[in-house]
């Protein structure tokens, strides 16, 4: 976030707003699907859950996208040009796609929402003391396929530049090729070579959303590199810049993994119908 | 496979909780990598962070923002997780049965 010492985000409100996501699940799983009245533990959990969801202290937190006025003027407008294609064939895609099957919408809407939720969540990890976010890209690749995915990372981080002083428009572009770009296909890619290997679905998910994760933060630190660098040599400030990033992505990269995998199996073993249409998996591995 | 997705969100939280409370503990501590990692080296070599265009940086009014952004986001994600996932109407019901 840019030019600040202490940036004031309210993480509790944050969680807060898994509230009502947190509200739906479980009053589905217990409410709607046992047909009986909900059982005094089941109860105690859901209000164990929000109590501790509401009870959460407000407190800062820091953002991670690359901010305002970071690079330079031409590194801009290269990143934003990188970027374009892939935002107007997401458009393109998510066209095509919604006008033939409207069942298709809920899914980008899920995605877009937890994207969005997920990118400016900033997570403390211990081993490094410091805050940084998952990107929730690899989760929505495997999902709606890397252009859609795209398309709404793009949408997430223009509301985030826009109002919550997190990233920045002139960094729009380069925020769109690490987060979008390269979260999106990496994790793609790997989902799907380690499907085509016969990998476990959680597995896959989880090493699609690990490595959708560090690659992100391995393209923030090439533009930062190469846009800062001036005369300098590239290589020791890129080297520089991933081993400064590898004690806080390192483990929330595992998160993000896990994160991915939960999803992912969730959905497969609820929707498969979903699934199967968006070629995540054949008709015949509905059962996992 | 209930009880797996139940452990995996309860985890979650967890991990979630212990970081917050370790960060509660140091306040000095926990800055985001934009400052530590990419700000601190752009710093380094003479490029520095400017202030947003809009910028809601300012006092607690970042704090209602991202406060309004998550519950939007929080109520999207719910909305369409209930269309994904809810169980089909009954009109929808005798509709498949016949």
């Amino acid at each position: 976030m840019a030019g600040r010492k202490e940036d004031e985000v309210n993480q509790g409100a944050i969680l807060r707003a898994f509230l009502p996501w947190g509200f739906f699940y479980f009053k589905e799983k217990i409410i709607m699907k046992s047909k009986k009245p909900a059982s005094n533990s089941n109860l105690n959990r859901l209000a164990l859950l929000g109590v501790v969801l509401l009870l959460l202290p407000a407190r800062n937190a820091y953002a991670m996208h690359i901010s305002e006025g970071i690079l330079p003027l031409n590194w801009c407008v290269l990143w934003f040009a990188a970027a374009a294609p892939f935002v107007a064939y997401g458009l393109y895609r998510l066209k095509k796609i919604s006008s033939t099957d409207l069942s298709f919408k809920p899914l980008v809407g899920l995605m877009a929402a937890m994207v969005f939720i997920i990118s400016c969540m900033p997570i403390p990890v211990p081993t490094a003391g410091t805050c940084s976010h998952p990107c929730g890209t690899g989760m929505s690749a495997i999902l709606l396929g890397p252009p859609i995915s795209i398309l709404i990372t793009a949408a997430a981080l223009l509301i985030q530049a826009l109002f919550l002083s997190h990233g920045g428009l002139s960094t729009w572009g380069a925020n769109i090729v690490s987060m979008g770009v390269m979260g999106s296909f990496a994790g793609y890619g790997t989902f799907k070579s380690l499907r085509t290997l016969r990998v476990n679905m959680a597995v896959a998910g989880f090493f699609a959303g690990l490595f959708a994760d560090w690659a992100t933060y391995l393209g923030t630190s090439i533009m930062l590199a190469a846009g800062i660098k001036g005369a300098d040599p590239f290589m020791p400030i890129f080297i520089k810049i991933v081993i400064s990033f590898i004690p806080t992505q390192l483990p929330l990269g595992i998160l993000e993994g896990a994160m991915t995998a939960g999803v992912v199996v969730l959905l497969a073993k609820r929707r498969p119908d979903l699934l199967i249409k968006m070629r995540v998996i054949k008709a015949g591995e509905a059962a996992i | 496979m209930k009880a797996l997705t139940a452990a995996g969100i309860f985890i979650v939280i967890l991990f979630m909780l212990c970081n917050l409370s370790i960060a509660i503990a140091d306040e000095e501590k926990w800055t985001g990598v934009d400052e530590s990692v990419v700000q601190k080296i752009a710093k380094e070599h003479g490029r520095e962070a400017h202030k947003p265009l809009i910028n809601t940086d300012q006092g607690d009014l970042l704090l209602f923002v991202f406060l309004v952004a998550g519950s939007i986001g929080g109520f999207v994600a719910g909305y369409n997780w209930k269309i994904l996932m809810g169980k089909p109407s009954k009109i929808e019901k005798g509709k498949t049965t016949g």
